[in-house]
């Protein structure tokens, strides 16, 4: 009982875009509203059965392009120019009835985040089916078998009941591909990737990314592919787009955006991550020493960490590397205190620290500094930077009034933010910049290590690549410590001097830097270095002929 | 190994049962330590000591009152409240009636007001911000202002006197038939929801709309789902577990609260019972009203804790 769809007329693009522009009111606190155009002047075409990456920073308006697809605006974001035809018909003025069959029937909408987009309470079944249903597209037999069909090709375990499982009983990357189901199951002619891939671990990344690319060329829909990762984008997509602050800064097919970029900005783009940093043998007395951590949180019933032995040298890099769980973060909490071993100590400066954070001397307290993932929740609201960067001073050093200003000054030019930062809250910085604040927060204290935990991985490539620069330089300058918690091989090349690979709670793998990324790998190493995207055309094929084990994931 | 769901619930139930036998202990110090002594309030002032004294050994309040306490309690358990003091009558079979007449009021008032109020939540929510939302937040809210008796007396008015619809006084007895009674009750029954409709429908509506803000919700929208169906498939499901604990508070309302109701329409409920007994000290009936009070309270609370874990899809379904 399938329906008959209007189809666009032969040699006409399934989605033409012309002159888009959109705009939102914006409230900021303080201000009256004010509008603020989105996306302006934005133009392309989509064949049928064809794939369009869109690229850009956050803020560049990739996913408010992409919903434009379906006449769709979140919050107070309205589409206020240009045409958007789709199967031949303009969709900015489609009545609600009309818009509510394009949605779901003809367009459908991957989320970035999975674990947000599926509802808890309903059976992965239900919603996977259920736009196919609502428009009447198939029968619910025809609809389930569809489902499952699509399960299994988009490799998801056990496919005949994998869609009795509620969300919460599957994992991050099967969400994902369920997801992904979801809107291929009622045929659409176009699915919206928004950034499908970017809130996974590397090592499922690449098999996410495989069964999209591999089930958009079963089914020959159309895409849009939206991320922020170049590399990523390169591997799935016919045609490439470059945006910057809702302007077109590029557009042309992937291999010559790779290949022969001609814009500065993408030039920019494409050769991200490739900081040149020389490691520095190690000293023969370590900073600290980590011996035989083991560890586990409260009433667990099986270790987190087991018998986690890695040295970091003064004025170095110690990488802690590993996918999600893998037991990073468990390492920092070890370390400051946060939580106390089962076994084990830990060494710093040649003396055992106190396991217990409380029962620590203030001067330890100083030495060890916390740098967070999420700049914007490590520092409070309604403070200054000024009296954010000011407390540690207080509190260590009992600086006070100009003295202290001066320093906060200094700290400031230091993260190269200068003149006029101190006054400002922390909403009124961009991203970056806030993760620089607490950069500088972390180096008042003047600690002998600072313990970065996933500092980069919220950030836009080019603003990561600043703030490596920025760390890069402050530890030449002030011979600061580092241990970097990444999951992100590419920042590890740039800033470590040894690395440690964590696998399941233990070091798996453990040295210098060119020590760690010389083959020969073990099993697991090789596919954490081989599922980080390269900027190359047929990369992924290339890593999935040649692996030699598939992620825990799986 | 019980299924982690059953362990709570379990968990649950012993947790209101203890709560409910703390409860009993309150209520019997309570009126313990009140004031005046049955035997001489029984006697009147002017009664010889000797025969307060002997008063007071006949009906056993010279002994502890741990003893008397938990024999209190016994009985109770086992439907037994003793005698009324000031007419003698037996407790458990005067409460026995009223409570049902009660009982009886509260449900027809919520077989009304409960799904009205979730359903006028939903409309809400569909219109929200527009005329029908604003309507609808208005006169609920002008409805929980109003002082209730009031609104008995201008319902009483308009329904009762000028229409002659339903009988102004809500007399029931034993020999009724169901619908005779439901007649009988009209009046205070839409007063009643009247009064708790504002309550729900406003938590209703905000529990939804708290669940609109959801990622999953734009996932539905997406899907070109119309408004009332994604509200109702993918907003209510997540948002059932505020929505009934208000209900509970407020079915609680109408078997506990509603003394001023019954006393503008006559009703022969339980309120009306527990105000002639405590105006005349009948210790002995205030602590029946009082544990059957909190019984009602307690018991709709669990109901509301039950649910809100059986419909956690996590806890249903475990990993």
């Amino acid at each position: 009982m399938s329906r008959q769809r209007d189809k666009a007329p032969e040699g006409q693009p399934l989605l033409d875009v012309q002159n888009l522009r959109i705009e939102a009111t914006i409230y900021e606190p303080g201000e009256p509203p004010r509008d603020a155009v989105i996306v302006d002047d934005v133009s392309f075409s989509l064949p049928r059965g064809k794939v369009l990456g869109l690229i850009g920073e956050s803020g560049a308006g990739k996913s408010t392009i992409g919903l434009a697809a379906l006449a769709y605006g979140r919050g107070g974001i309205r589409l206020t120019g240009g045409a958007i035809r789709l199967n031949g018909r303009d969709i900015r003025a489609a009545r609600p009835g009309e818009l509510r069959r394009l949605r779901g029937e003809e367009v459908t909408y991957v989320a970035q985040s999975a674990a947000a987009a599926f509802n808890p309470a309903r059976r992965l079944m239900d919603q996977v089916t259920e736009a196919t249903l609502v428009h009447g597209l198939m029968s619910e037999r025809e609809a389930k078998a569809r489902a499952v069909e699509l399960f299994r090709v988009l490799k998801l375990p056990d496919p005949e009941s994998f869609g009795r499982r509620y969300p919460h009983q599957v994992s991050g990357g099967q969400l994902q591909r369920a997801m992904t189901a979801m809107a291929l199951c009622p045929k659409p002619d176009l699915v919206i990737f928004d950034e499908p891939t970017t809130a996974l671990d590397v090592t499922t990344q690449i098999d996410v990314l495989a069964a999209i690319k591999n089930a958009i060329a079963e089914t020959g829909v159309a895409a849009l592919y939206i991320t922020h990762d170049l590399a990523v984008v390169a591997q799935v997509s016919d045609d490439i787009m470059v945006l910057r602050h809702g302007k077109m800064v590029e557009y042309g097919p992937v291999q010559q955006i790779i290949e022969a970029p001609r814009e500065e900005y993408t030039r920019a783009l494409v050769s991200v991550r490739q900081i040149d940093h020389v490691e520095a043998p190690p000293s023969p007395e370590p900073l600290m020493v980590l011996q035989g951590i083991t560890a586990r949180y409260g009433s667990m019933t099986s270790d987190v960490l087991s018998d986690v032995s890695v040295d970091l040298h003064a004025g170095q890099t110690l990488a802690l590397v590993g996918e999600s769980g893998s037991g990073k973060s468990t390492v920092a909490r070890v370390i400051t205190g946060l939580l106390p071993p089962r076994a084990g100590t830990v060494r710093f400066e040649g003396r055992d620290l106190t396991p217990a954070l409380k029962n620590r001397p203030r001067e330890d307290l100083r030495q060890i500094q916390m740098i967070y993932q999420m700049a914007d929740v490590a520092m409070n609201p309604r403070q200054t930077v000024r009296t954010i960067i000011g407390r540690p001073l207080e509190f260590y050093f009992g600086l006070r009034g100009r003295k202290r200003d001066q320093r906060v000054q200094e700290l400031l030019d230091a993260i190269e933010l200068g003149k006029g930062f101190a006054d400002r809250y922390p909403a009124e910085l961009s991203g970056g910049q806030k993760q620089r604040v607490c950069i500088a927060r972390a180096l008042a204290a003047d600690p002998k290590l600072i313990i970065c935990d996933e500092v980069t991985s919220a950030l836009d490539p080019l603003v990561a690549d600043g703030i490596l620069k920025l760390l890069l330089d402050l530890q030449k300058r002030e011979q600061v410590a580092y241990l970097f918690i990444t999951h992100d091989i590419a920042t590890v090349r740039a800033i470590a001097d040894s690395i440690a690979v964590m696998y399941q709670g233990r070091v798996q793998r453990y040295g210098t830097k060119t020590q760690v990324l010389s083959p020969p790998f073990d099993d697991y190493t090789d596919l954490l270095l081989s599922s980080v995207p390269e900027m190359k055309l047929g990369w992924l094929e290339h890593v999935l002929a040649t692996r030699k084990m598939e992620s825990a994931g799986n | 190994m019980m299924h982690p769901i059953l362990t709570l619930l379990v968990q649950r139930i012993a947790l209101s049962l203890l709560l409910l036998l703390a409860v009993s202990v309150v209520i019997f110090v309570g009126t313990e330590i009140l004031p005046g002594d049955v035997a001489r309030v029984i006697l009147g002032q002017g009664a010889p000591e000797q025969a307060v004294e002997n008063l007071r050994a006949q009906m056993g309040l010279d002994r502890p009152a741990t003893v008397r306490y938990f024999e209190w309690l016994f009985n109770a358990l086992q439907g037994d409240f003793g005698v009324a003091l000031s007419n003698r009558r037996d407790i458990a079979t005067a409460i026995g009636q009223r409570l049902g007449n009660t009982m009886f009021l509260a449900a027809v008032a919520a077989a009304f007001a409960v799904p009205l109020a979730i359903f006028l939540g939903l409309l809400a929510v569909r219109y929200q911000n527009r005329w029908p939302d604003r309507l609808i937040s208005g006169v609920t809210l002008t409805a929980i202002s109003l002082p209730e008796f009031l609104l008995g007396y201008v319902i009483m008015y308009v329904f009762a006197v000028q229409l002659g619809w339903f009988p102004s006084v809500s007399s029931v007895h034993g020999g009724m038939s169901f619908w005779q009674k439901l007649n009988a009750v009209a009046l205070p029954a839409m007063v009643l929801t009247l009064v708790v409709l504002a309550h729900m429908m406003r938590m209703t509506r905000a529990a939804i709309l708290n669940v609109m803000q959801s990622a999953y919700i734009e996932t539905a929208e997406l899907k070109g789902l119309r408004k009332l169906t994604l509200i109702f498939r993918h907003a209510m499901p997540n948002a059932i577990a505020p929505i009934v604990n208000v209900v509970m508070i407020n079915l609680a309302y109408l078997v506990v609260g509603v003394v001023v109701i019954e006393v503008v329409f006559v009703y022969p409920g339980m309120g009306q019972y527990l105000v002639d007994h405590v105006s005349r000290r009948d210790v002995p009936v205030v602590q029946a009203c009082g544990l059957i009070f909190a019984t009602v309270y307690i018991g709709l609370n669990l109901v509301a804790d039950l649910v809100s874990i059986l419909t956690n899809p996590r806890l249903r379904h475990p990993k």
